[in-house]
């Protein structure tokens, strides 16, 4: 670590977990660059992200995004410090992608490598949000992408984070996109339902709120479960298609945001109050649908908890989080990680550095 | 002076140099942990040469064919080490790299290169021995095939468990030095990726 600048650490963030190719550069606790490489369009027409063509769509984007990412930060590759990889939890052929240029980067220019935690990267992306003071800590953070619906409990972002609950079978914008699908709309659904919603009663049809009975909140309080609500709106909606009925397509869409919505809120609110902290961070996608960030802003107010939600280059899958995961973590003293660290698909949250 | 890393079967790296052959080489058969292993491989195989990045030419990279997991490890490691060091990259198809060893080793006549493509299939590539610049002339491939619908040879049949990556490396030095073209700069998967279309299914009978 000698020559390591530890009070603002230039560093270099590699993250290929899911669909995007994200290299991200920064100085302490300063964005110089967000480059993001999505490979979206290529899994339309599949509906969903199809695990190898992420992954053969990251080899492609690695270099020439790695090149836009170091000109845009005016840098040049010797005065890094550090390279930061997302080592998982993602689809494990795309993760390996990023890992192995990781450490063939670290190799080549003889620089420390970080090896962290993609969902604890969400939390870190708040640090480069420049529109307010970050949070401190604790924090709760709800994590809601086509990946991931993870709630986590933040008492330190590089020592002490705590899983309270996650999706316990498909992820938030999963169902997006399924529901999507049966209203017969283009991927990724989550844009097509706030859209269609927006014009839609989202009290028209009362669908279910997974894992919110009693029975389910004692062993469930902070888990979600989404697969049944996918259900039960592709039974609605082919009982009107039996019954000859035209489908309230836009009705449809904002009752089932809704559910979505309000599930994700209440669980996470409920989360602030038991555990006593005043903030909750929003990360992830699913951010950007226009009925989550409302519903938040709303429950966190009435709620009497402060609401941060990073723009939504920083929420989207991203480099510059990975980057200032391993600046936070050089500046609080952490030691790098060896060359050997594996891609984890099923990397546990409470893993925030791999070694 | 070349770097050069494939991991078309497992992963196998290498220092060489036109008129020093293979400096160092090292390698690990296992099929599977190509992004646990490629970090430390690259920097153990530098320090035993006794080379820094700054000296190389330029990395040699193996583009398969290969499995498509572990064969793209080696080629973002490739790609990401030679935009590192501000070098440029090299590729080679892999089959090759067999075929010149084998044939630097005193064998003649027709050879059929073949690895493991998994699920009961196999790549392969066929050779026609030496050309004046000493560059294996591939007749055939690559290929994927059922093993009873890769094509008959009348040479030797090479079922190859391991790509050199020092063999790889030294064909890069005298495809370099004959003036010859690489090969193209994308992985040869020979498979289109499993997709799994999911078709709007319903859920009520
Ligand atoms: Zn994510």
């Amino acid at each position: 670590m000698n020559g390591v600048d530890r009070a603002a650490p230039l560093v270099l963030g590699i993250e290929t977990s899911c669909d995007e190719t994200g290299i991200g550069i920064v100085r302490g606790r300063s964005l110089l660059s967000n480059t993001i490489a999505s490979s979206m369009d290529e899994h339309a027409r599949y509906g969903g992200v199809v695990p190898e063509v992420a992954a053969r769509a990251h080899l492609e984007a690695l270099v020439p995004a790695l090149t836009a990412a170091v000109a845009e930060a005016g840098i040049t590759l010797d005065e890094l410090d550090a390279i930061a990889v997302t080592s998982g939890p993602g689809l494990s052929g795309a993760l390996m992608v990023g890992v192995g240029a990781a450490k063939a980067l670290s190799v080549a220019l003889d620089k420390p490598i970080y090896a962290v935690n993609h969902l604890v990267g969400h939390v870190g992306a708040d640090i480069l949000d420049e529109s307010g003071t970050p949070f401190e800590y604790p924090t709760i953070a709800l994590l809601v992408s086509g990946g991931h619906t993870s709630l986590l409990l933040v008492r330190d972002l590089v020592s002490d984070v705590e899983l309270l609950g996650e999706t316990i079978d498909d992820a938030a914008g999963e169902a997006f996109d399924k529901v999507a699908r049966l209203l017969g709309l283009p991927y990724p659904g989550g844009p097509e339902i706030d859209r269609l919603a927006a014009v839609g009663n989202q009290t028209a049809i009362r669908f279910p709120r997974g894992l919110t009975h009693p029975k389910d909140m004692a062993k469930h309080r902070y888990d979600f479960s989404f697969s049944g609500l996918k259900t039960s709106v592709a039974r609605w909606v082919e009982k009107q298609q039996d019954l000859g009925n035209e489908v309230p397509v836009a009705d449809v869409a904002a009752s089932f945001r809704e559910a979505v919505a309000d599930v994700l809120l209440t669980k996470a609110i409920a989360a602030c109050a038991d555990h006593g902290v005043p903030r909750l961070l929003l990360g992830g996608g699913v951010v950007a649908n226009a009925r989550v960030r409302e519903l938040a802003a709303e429950r966190a107010a009435a709620a009497g908890v402060a609401l941060r939600i990073p723009p939504l280059s920083l929420c989207t899958d991203n480099g510059a989080m990975i980057a200032e995961l391993g600046a936070q973590l050089i500046m609080a003293g952490h030691a790098p990680s060896t060359l050997d660290f594996p891609a984890d698909s099923t990397l546990p949250v409470t893993e925030i550095q791999v070694h | 002076m070349l770097l050069a890393i494939d991991s078309s079967t497992g992963t196998s790296v290498a220092v060489v140099d036109l008129a020093g052959g293979i400096l160092a080489e090292q390698a690990i058969d296992d099929t599977m942990s190509h992004a646990e292993v490629v970090g430390a491989l690259l920097g153990d195989t530098l320090r035993e040469a006794g080379v820094v990045p700054a000296d190389l030419s330029a990395v040699a990279c193996g583009m398969g064919p290969g499995p498509f997991t572990g064969l793209r490890i080696g080629i973002a490691a490739a790609r990401a080490f030679a935009f590192g060091a501000g070098k440029p990259v090299v590729p080679l198809v892999s089959h090759d790299a067999v075929a010149f060893a084998w044939y630097s080793a005193g064998n003649e006549g027709d050879l059929l290169v073949e690895t493991d493509a998994r699920r009961k299939e196999l790549y392969w590539s066929a050779y026609a021995g030496l050309s004046a610049a000493g560059l294996p002339v591939r007749v055939g491939g690559p290929g994927l095939a059922r093993p009873e619908d890769v094509p008959e040879s009348t040479g030797t049949r090479l079922e190859a468990a391991a790509v050199s990556a020092g063999a790889l490396g030294m064909l890069a030095e005298l495809t370099w030095a004959a003036g010859n073209d690489f090969a193209a700069d994308e992985p040869l998967y020979l498979r289109s990726p499993d997709v799994s279309i999911s078709s709007r299914k319903r859920v009520t009978s």
